[in-house]
């Protein structure tokens, strides 16, 4: 039988904002355990929420930036819950009336589109951190993370395969960095996700019973985790046994999921409105005024690098995938837009190349945009050939000098004077007689062996377009 | 609307709370003389209300995003039961 997959997400992003979304207490990541739970952030008893604006204004970039609807009155609800990292018994999370509503995010796979619906995008705590293997006869807990703002944002169930997911996942990964909301870092959890799939017959409208995989936390596994459960809904179903309806965790060593075998219970929160919090209201004037704070977005950038820039689809999508990048990148047009696709080349190719080789962030790289693009100039202006410029490159990244200082050092200029250049071309057409009667009998690859010549005399500093055309000239 | 003693056993039970037959009982009859009650309420005609969230007709003042709590890590330690190297420590969860 043929089987269609149908898969929706629920991507959890860690705002980065200074202090936690209910409290004023610091959100940074990896601090001594419990240093940063305050009273509220312990539920300790007669403390109040008080709601933090950059959690709010956040929420709304996102919800702007899909052109989603934004909830002008939107409510916070207890979600009530006991595990020992929710010290209050509830989550204070959003139900009925999120911040932010319907809105669409489009994905591309090789030559298509597909739109995938956001059913909604709410505000909520994020919970605190159990480690059950620390002690052999307790759990320890951390609460730092308890109340740090997280925006989770819930999928139609659009998506119908791993490679869709993780086109989707990372289209929001690369938004939620450009619209500054949060940090993306994916191995400290700040970008996570919930998978539901569930598979049905093709052609069949009812959907399957689904299952969860919870606390996905990078793409690699995102895709394998999918994949196993996939194929496993198919054998139980092949076997003509039932899909469970549960919670399954994704164990990324074996690459295989199993069930939680948690006691199956209703999935009762018991939600109801916080009284401690008031409606939140969005008002006209806030909503106008993120929208023009707005940065351009992935998409916009996308386009104007083709259209204005000249640059390959294949390219901007690129060099737009992770903001720091198109950042170094536009930072190098500064001083050279007419060498646009020059500098694509450089960044995605030796740059990349050295930066994945060291492991180094692009932000830490030993070569300034500034510096690059200079080394690129070079190029353009025939000072040095390409070939010199990846020798440049490499005394660049060793000893930070800039690319003209390393060329006078060097000596590493072309020759410009065609004097000079033209006596070199001669000797060496005198000391090959053989060389040329062959070229005479119209052997065109012999003139491989000139350049050679010429270049191994000049020591590469002659531009090999030049020599060729006037080698031309001479053997004629 | 009347709640069986089966349905007060499972919100008992999600409360983590244990009660006994005479306490299921108590509460039970409890909850329900609550709950007829609330039930009077539904006499009165609500067509033209808007649901609310809140008795107060007012929005929630927001807080500029500032740290202003300072570690008070030994003082809120001093309270709880059990703590181990920073950590607050409960039951084993998982096994």
């Amino acid at each position: 039988m043929e089987w269609e997959t149908v898969i929706g997400l629920e991507i959890h992003v860690q705002l980065n904002t200074k202090s936690k979304i209910f409290s004023s207490a610091l959100t940074k990541y990896g601090k001594k355990p419990n240093s940063q739970a305050c009273a509220v952030d312990l539920g300790l008893p007669g403390v109040l929420p008080v709601l933090n604006i950059e959690a709010v204004n956040k929420a709304i970039r996102f919800g702007v930036s899909i052109n989603a609807h934004i909830n002008k009155c939107n409510i916070f609800d207890r979600k009530n819950y006991f595990y020992p990292d929710l010290p209050k018994g509830y989550q204070i999370s959003q139900m009925d009336w999120p911040i932010v509503g319907k809105g669409k995010i489009e994905i591309i796979l090789g030559n298509q589109t597909k739109v995938i619906g956001i059913t909604r995008a709410h505000l909520e705590e994020d919970a605190g951190k159990s480690i059950h293997d620390m002690f052999d006869d307790n759990t320890a807990i951390d609460l730092n993370r308890a109340g740090i703002p997280l925006l989770e944002i819930v999928s139609e169930p659009d998506i119908s395969s791993a490679k869709e997911a993780v086109a989707y996942t990372k289209k929001v990964h690369t938004l939620v960095q450009y619209i500054d909301i949060c940090d993306g870092n994916m191995q400290e959890g700040s970008f996570r996700f919930d998978v539901n799939i569930s598979i049905r017959p093709k052609g069949q409208k009812e959907l399957g019973i689904r299952t969860e995989l919870k606390n996905i936390n990078s793409f690699k596994f995102l895709e394998r985790a999918i994949n196993f459960e996939v194929k496993r809904q198919k054998d139980v179903l092949e076997d003509s046994e039932k899909v469970v309806q549960e919670t399954r965790l994704y164990d990324s060593v074996k690459n295989e999921t199993r069930s939680m075998r948690l006691k199956e219970e209703t999935n009762d929160y018991r939600y109801f409105p916080d009284p401690d919090l008031l409606p939140v209201e969005i008002s006209n004037e806030l909503l106008e005024k993120v929208k023009q704070t707005l940065p351009e977005l992935p998409d916009q950038k996308k386009i104007r690098f083709v259209t204005e820039l000249g640059l390959s689809e294949y390219d901007a999508d690129v060099l737009i995938s992770q903001k720091s990048l198109a950042d170094y990148f536009e930072v190098m047009l500064e001083n050279n837009i007419v060498n646009a696709k020059l500098c694509a080349n450089w960044v995605m190719g030796e740059l990349s190349a050295a930066l994945n080789k060291y492991q180094i962030n692009i932000q830490n790289s030993p070569i300034t945009a500034q510096s690059l693009s200079l080394l690129i100039s070079r190029i353009s202006d025939d000072t040095i050939s390409v070939k010199t410029a990846k020798d440049v490159f490499k005394y660049m990244w060793d000893s930070k000098n800039s690319a003209d200082e390393i060329i006078r050092v060097k000596g590493l200029k072309q020759m410009t004077n065609m004097v000079e250049i033209e006596v070199i071309i001669e000797q060496v057409i005198a000391n090959s007689t053989l060389q040329v009667s062959q070229f005479k009998l119209g052997n065109n690859k012999i003139l491989g062996f000139f350049i050679g010549k010429i270049m191994k005399l000049t020591s590469g500093k002659v531009n090999p377009k030049q020599v060729n055309k006037l080698l031309r000239k001479k053997l004629l | 609307m009347s709640l069986s003693e089966n349905q007060v056993s499972q919100i008992a039970h999600l409360a983590c709370l244990s009660l006994n037959e005479a306490e299921l009982k108590d509460n039970t009859q409890n909850l329900n003389a609550i709950s007829s009650l609330v039930e009077q309420l539904a006499n009165i005609e609500t067509d033209s209300v808007e649901p609310m969230s809140h008795p107060l007709h007012m929005f929630q003042r927001l807080r500029e995003d500032v740290v202003s709590e300072k570690e008070q890590l030994a003082l809120f330690q001093s309270i709880a039961p059990e703590i181990r190297n920073g950590y607050y420590l409960v039951p084993t969860v998982i096994k």
